[in-house]
């Protein structure tokens, strides 16, 4: 545990050292600093459309942050030529896939924090309302689910030549997921076979990240997500990130570093 | 060794033809029609005529907003929501809703499909009911709606929906009576027959500031543009029709105008989906008019 929490510890720091996320974060403020700033029809207590741009924001930030720092985690030891160094230390190669998957998760996770807490700030200075366990319940799934996204990325860093195919490639595959994951049955229902069984395959064979998102929940003021429906919820992330990260240690194992 | 002087005379050359080329493709350019760089609007600038479809695009948010984020996709049955219910509850708009209004989303069709309805909104509600809570004094959360439908009159200024809905809202929920006149009188300049804004703004008149004679002209206004209407977009837009006519019956036979009441109840019957009401109330006016022997003759107006 300790060599995979030495190799996380490296990763966090990485990611306080660069610009991404200070970048993204001032982005994030500044766009919703100026959106409050305009006057509609002279009612101060309008929020929900700011509600709404902040979290796109957050996600979109999150999104970038989870899949450009994971990506090129592995390509960038093989560039700089530390990966052989690092797995003659007594650490195996199951250990540096945990500390990479659990260092971009837990910097993922600190980023979230910020934002949320400011998006918290900027929601109850207007609305005046402070539903906590609500922000705690979307920011948790998020983070549950941004979990998933870097075990995926950290395969497809294996998969993939370089990252920056990898990142375009996660990014598309986790909007196409977001977007229309939810609607692929209905789509399978206007289809021919064979056509029709494909696609429900995919529908079927897909993490439905789209679950994840409490954003119309909170915009909205909805009350909250069942517990045992969010417990299940983070199960069934957990087993999909598991499943990715042992096919990630398989492929790690099986692969030739030199 | 070859001398520079050629290229220094061909260097020279071209930026005299680029100098000459932007000076006549200058006035020409500013002379043409096409040319976005006319407007003032920045938003028409970036956009041209696209952002009528991101108008349409706001419009549907604000509704979808109105419902507390419970509304169909592109993938969803959208039978009962082809007209926005925010604005089918202002009572001026013909619905072209069918179908099931609370369920769209019908049964579970697998366990993804069910399971997954916890994380989104998944019951029917309306802001000025209360919304999720049900709560009524949550009502003016419908406030929500305005940035949407702001945006949308900025992107399609030729939109009258957008303006009647929008100061319908602000009038009847947030009480803010100014800003709706406000928005009336600027969709007036951009839409200048548009009788549908006219009868929003002869409603604030009568009901929020009580002006019955500028209602009454406004009211008639919009009834001449009314009648300016080619045949067949007449027999689409009766429902407004009935309901000026009918607004200004009432405000003749408040004001003791029987006879000129009659004339517009009448009126209104003739386009009505309902002509039993009103006849009860033409009725009613024929058996005041008969107890004050009122002779006067109505002329018709339509």
């Amino acid at each position: 545990m300790n060599n995979i929490f030495a190799v996380a510890s490296i990763v966090i720091k990485e990611l306080y050292r660069r610009k991404d996320f200070y970048v993204l974060f001032i982005l994030t403020a500044l766009i919703c600093l100026v959106m409050a700033t305009v006057n509609i029809f002279n009612d101060k207590h309008i929020i929900r459309y700011l509600k709404e741009i902040c979290l796109l924001l957050i996600w979109v930030a999150s999104l970038v942050i989870a899949i450009s720092t994971t990506a090129r985690q592995i390509p960038a030891e093989r560039e700089n030529r530390t990966l052989l160094p690092l797995l003659a230390k007594p650490l195996s190669r199951t250990q540096l896939i945990l500390g990479k998957f659990f260092g971009c998760w837990i910097a993922c996770g600190l980023a979230l924090i910020c934002f949320y807490g400011f998006f918290g700030a900027l929601s109850g200075s207007r609305e005046h309302l402070w539903p906590l366990m609500n922000y705690m319940q979307a920011a948790f799934l998020h983070w549950i689910m941004l979990g998933v996204v870097v075990a995926g990325v950290l395969l497809g860093s294996l998969v993939f030549a370089a990252p920056s195919s990898n990142s375009t490639i996660s990014f598309v595959v986790v909007a196409g997921i977001l977007l229309v994951g939810r609607h692929l049955d209905k789509v399978a229902l206007t289809m021919q076979e064979p056509s029709r069984s494909i696609v429900y395959s995919v529908y079927y064979a897909i993490p439905h990240l789209e679950l994840f998102d409490l954003r119309d929940l909170i915009i909205h003021n909805w009350p909250l997500v069942p517990w045992k429906i969010f417990s299940l919820a983070i199960l069934y992330a957990l087993a999909y990130a598991t499943a990715l990260l042992i096919a990630t240690c398989v492929m790690f194992r099986r692969k030739a570093v030199n | 060794m070859r001398s520079a002087r050629p290229s220094y005379l061909l260097l020279t050359a071209l930026l005299v033809l680029c100098f000459g080329l932007a000076a006549y493709l200058g006035t020409w350019f500013q002379n043409w029609q096409g040319s976005r760089t006319q407007s003032a609007d920045v938003l028409n600038t970036l956009l041209g005529d696209s952002r009528r479809m991101f108008a349409n695009h706001f419009y549907t948010k604000a509704d979808a907003y109105y419902h507390s984020g419970y509304y169909p996709t592109i993938f969803d049955n959208r039978n009962n929501f082809e007209t926005p219910h925010m604005a089918e509850d202002t009572g001026a708009v013909n619905s072209k809703n069918h179908g099931e209004e609370e369920g769209f989303l019908g049964p579970p069709r697998d366990w993804i499909d069910a399971f997954s309805r916890n994380f989104f909104p998944d019951r029917h509600t309306h802001l000025d009911e209360g919304g999720p809570t049900e709560d009524l004094s949550t009502s003016t959360d419908v406030r929500e709606i305005l940035p949407w439908l702001k945006l949308s009159t900025e992107l399609d200024p030729d939109n009258v929906q957008t303006y009647t809905v929008t100061a319908y809202w602000l009038r009847i929920r947030m009480h803010k009576d100014k800003e709706a006149e406000a928005v009336l009188r600027e969709g007036l300049r951009n839409n200048p027959h548009s009788y549908d804004i006219l009868y929003e703004l002869g409603r604030l008149y009568d009901e929020s500031y009580h002006d019955t004679s500028r209602a009454r002209n406004v009211w008639e206004l919009a009834v001449r543009y009314w009648l300016k209407l080619p045949p067949d977009e007449q027999k689409e837009n009766t429902l407004v029709f009935e309901q000026i006519t009918t607004h200004i019956g009432h405000l003749e036979e408040t004001a003791g105008n029987l006879a000129q009441a009659l004339n517009w109840f009448e009126a209104a019957q003739k386009v009505s989906l309902t002509p039993g009401e009103l006849q009860k109330r033409i009725d009613e006016i024929k058996a005041k008019m008969a107890d004050q022997s009122q002779l006067v003759v109505p002329k018709s107006v339509y």
